[in-house]
């Protein structure tokens, strides 16, 4: 084995009761480009951070070149030599490229005074490597994709030794995605080390010299990218038991084939196209993909939260015209934010005035008042039914617990009586108690008859709790699987294009036949 | 099992309780201490004349309370109310000496205030701009209108007619019409404010806009007309003063939009918007008239009172934001 340069031994970090990363060792080789995977949650970013000097582990050591170091702040990590480049672009939107570029070392830099003609003639270099961008342009005026690359570009100029890339090519085309590999290739050929994060198979075996898989918080291994394929990564990904209880599906011999809602064709000219959708009555529909695959674009324009310009609606066979949320609501369609504090509830009023905002027009008496005893009546009827831990109704949302929270925002969707809804992450950030009773409300909800669609992001969630998985990738349906299947591998699968990857693989060699 | 209970009663809670846990209690026991202390420390002011000249004192200012705690709820602030009160007050009475019969004259001013609160409202909803920016311009532009209504001098409205002026000076059976129109107004807007489904809105949108919008409340609309509002109000208590003054100076109301501001904050509305009552506002109002009226009383010197106005403001806004934190925490 090479001499690595980087080494993490034994490296365990919680926050609070979680353990987001147990025991992990990793090394990393001089000019190697290292891959790291594993799915949402599995303890990729909480890694990155701890060598980005964002976190600090609380066991365990971190080997440089030989020496024990501390990595107390993302200074110090550059200073090391040690570079991430953000998946969340983490520019300044008001300053320029070249400004933007160099911010880290300018900070560095002693002198009072900028030298602006110098900056921006070695930003403008830096940057054509990548790609023609005007220096002097703000950030905040160019597309994502650019703003990816800058970001990149940033990274490049701080004389790295070690480089982390997190899901860089997510905002990039095919283009820029290639340029970029002949950069990181480069780098390589520099010396410079690479840890390269990423969902997308096809990346990590075009580009990658070793993977290393997490699962869970666990190292799980690490291997060559020659001898390994891309189901086994897959495999090495998702490979656990799946210890929660959801509550029973639907036996099969009892669903139903009545259509309550009905997608066709749906699309936004931007991040949705074509998407077709049947949910049948009685049956939790999952959503399932990579976060930034369009899946919470596609909700929200269902429900009448963002434009569409293709497609329509039908809710019981009827076409439906939903221009804004408050057309869907009258169609019985609700919406059930991912971001529950920032869209879902409102924290610092009552728990009755929570559930009744979409119910006002029926509270409202003559005069145009409200029947606040109808009103706590009403929260009082779903607080027992939703069995909502609380002192009273008129006690504010803020005082209850995240599992709670998220009862209330489902109590007032039902306060209307709707005939579909559509959640999104349901269960984010619930402890493990209250999720599973959410699970069972859900499965009770279906039963009753209202038609259920859940996007979740977290595998046992989707296969465990839904009868039928769509699953989204680049703004459209990559496919379906239905009961026998639905596994953690065929959902990975689909969302991350591993079957098209084999597709082209065996097209290219006819090709070549 | 006591969990069990708990969380299948649920019940409002009882009503003294929700009481007791007002901000507005808080407030009570702070003007009655004061009022008994200084009923020790002067002889003039536990007198019916002296209660009555503080409640008189605030009562119009009131008024612009009212509409400025409902637009602190809804997430905005308005710094042009002392400029629109003034505003009422010169247009009306410049269109009375301009021959106009007085009640008019005060509809027009009234519904000119309306029509700033609409352009204001215009800024912040359709423009984009925030309330703060807006109405800081709107603050100086009104003001600018009043100078040119007036060619900068006080107009003198000594013509007025009897029962006009009777609005702001006369009284029934020694209840002055000012202190019944303000209680009038407080509790209607307290009542609605409790009740009404439109300003129900208010607070869903300034508690959290996005979940508003997500709720289906088309929240620019009720921004909109909140904004009104607040300047409507600012305009009806213009007219309220012109009665009572008799007179019309185009500087009347410099600084008012402070204290106004100043008063729903320490009766419990938030800057972020999403909370605050009608009277916790009027009791915030009551207290920094009480404590005007205790240290004239008192001899302080007029230099210090605003200093000491600005550390109760202060001392208010901290005791609440520690208390918040402890009760997050």
């Amino acid at each position: 084995m090479r001499n690595p340069v980087l080494n993490i031994r034994n490296v365990t970090k919680h926050f609070g009761a979680v353990k987001a990363l147990t025991n992990v060792s990793f090394s990393l080789s001089r000019g190697e480009i290292h891959a790291l995977c594993g799915e949402n949650g599995a303890g990729k970013s909480t890694l990155m951070n701890i060598i980005a000097g964002v976190l600090q582990p609380d066991e365990g050591e971190i080997v440089l070149e030989g020496k024990t170091v501390k990595i107390g702040s993302p200074a110090a990590a550059q200073s090391l030599g040690l570079g991430l480049v953000h998946q969340e672009i983490a520019l300044c939107p008001d300053a320029s490229v070249a400004e933007n570029i160099f911010m880290a070392t300018t900070s560095r830099q002693r002198s009072l005074l900028m030298n602006y003609r110098k900056l921006e003639r070695e930003a403008q270099d830096v940057m054509n490597r990548l790609a023609p961008i005007d220096v002097r342009r703000k950030v905040g005026d160019l597309p994502i994709s650019s703003q990816q690359l800058v970001e990149i570009a940033k990274a490049l100029t701080l004389d790295c030794r070690v480089l982390i890339f997190d899901e860089p090519t997510a905002a990039l085309t095919e283009a820029e995605t290639r340029i970029l590999f002949e950069i990181i290739r480069g780098l390589k050929t520099n010396g410079i080390s690479i840890i390269y994060i990423s969902h997308r198979m096809a990346e990590i075996f075009d580009l990658c010299d070793r993977v290393t898989v997490l699962r869970d918080g666990h190292h799980v291994s690490t291997e060559p990218v020659a001898d390994l394929k891309p189901d086994d990564v897959v495999r090495l990904m998702v490979g656990r038991e799946i210890t929660q209880l959801y509550p029973p599906k639907q036996p099969a011999g009892e669903r139903s084939h009545e259509v309550v809602l009905s997608v066709r064709a749906l699309g936004d000219d931007h991040r949705f196209d074509c998407v077709n959708i049947e949910l049948m009555k009685g049956e939790i529909l999952g959503i399932g993909g990579l976060i930034g695959s369009g899946r919470t674009e596609i909700a929200e324009g269902i429900c009448g939260l963002r434009p569409i310009t293709s497609g329509e609606i039908l809710i019981h066979g009827e076409p439906q015209a939903i221009r804004n949320y408050a057309d869907a609501v009258n169609a019985g369609l609700v919406y059930l934010s991912e971001d529950r504090k920032g869209s879902g509830v409102f924290l610092d009023l009552s728990i009755a005035q929570n559930i009744s905002v979409l119910n006002l027009d029926a509270l409202t008496g003559r005069l145009g008042l409200i029947d606040a005893g109808a009103e706590a009546t009403l929260a009082s009827d779903f607080a027992r039914k939703l069995n909502i831990r609380m002192g009273s109704v008129d006690a504010p949302v803020s005082s209850l617990s995240g599992g709670n929270q998220q009862k209330v925002a489902i109590a007032k969707q039902l306060a209307v009586q709707p005939k579909v809804i559509v959640m999104d992450e349901p269960t984010r950030g619930i402890d493990v108690g209250a999720k599973s009773e959410i699970h069972t409300l859900l499965r009770e909800l279906a039963s009753s008859g209202i038609g259920i669609i859940v996007i979740s992001s977290e595998l046992p969630e989707l296969l465990g709790l839904c009868d039928r998985v769509i699953v989204i990738r680049e703004g459209t349906v990559a496919g379906e699987l239905d009961a026998e299947a639905m596994s953690e591998e065929a959902v990975i699968r689909l969302a991350s294009g591993v079957n098209a990857q084999n597709l082209q693989n065996r097209l290219a060699s006819e090709d070549a036949a | 099992m006591l969990a069990e209970t708990m969380g299948t009663t649920a019940v409002r809670a009882p009503s003294w309780k929700r009481l007791g846990s007002m901000r507005e209690a808080g407030l009570v026991a702070i003007i009655l201490a004061l009022c008994i202390a200084m009923s020790f420390a002067s002889p003039h002011f536990l007198t019916l004349g002296n209660f009555r000249a503080m409640l008189m004192s605030f009562s119009v200012e009131g008024i612009v309370v009212v509409g400025m705690t409902i637009l602190l709820i809804v997430g905005g602030i308005d710094l042009a109310v002392g400029s629109v009160v003034c505003f009422a007050m010169v247009l009306s009475g410049s269109l009375f000496l301009a021959g106009l019969d007085p009640w008019s004259a005060s509809l027009i001013g009234i519904l000119a205030s309306a029509l700033i609160g609409a352009v204001m409202g215009f800024f912040v909803t359709v423009v984009g701009l925030n309330h703060f920016i807006t109405s800081l311009a709107g603050m100086v532009i009104v003001r600018g209108l009043c100078l040119i209504i007036t060619k900068g001098t006080p107009l003198s409205l000594f013509t007025l007619p009897p029962a006009f002026k009777a609005v702001g000076q006369g009284s029934f059976h020694g209840l002055p019409y000012v202190i019944i129109i303000f209680v009038a107004v407080v509790v209607l807007f307290d009542f609605l404010l409790r009740r009404a489904t439109a300003l129900r809105k208010v607070f869903y949108t300034g508690s959290n806009e996005k979940a508003a919008l997500y709720s289906g409340i088309r929240t620019n609309y009720v921004k909109f007309w909140v904004t009104v509002l607040c300047s409507t109000l600012a305009g009806f208590a213009g007219v309220i003063y012109m009665s009572r003054f008799g007179a019309a100076t185009p500087t009347f109301g410099v600084g008012m939009e402070l204290n106004i501001i100043a008063a729903a904050v320490i009766g419990g509305a938030s800057l972020n918007g999403g909370s605050g009552t009608i009277l916790g506002a009027i009791l915030g109002i009551a207290l920094l008239s009480v404590v005007t009226s205790s240290l004239v009383l008192l001899n302080v010197s007029v230099y210090w009172q605003d200093m000491i106005k600005g550390c109760i403001l202060l001392g208010a806004v901290s005791i609440d934001h520690f208390l918040h934190k402890r009760k997050a925490s």
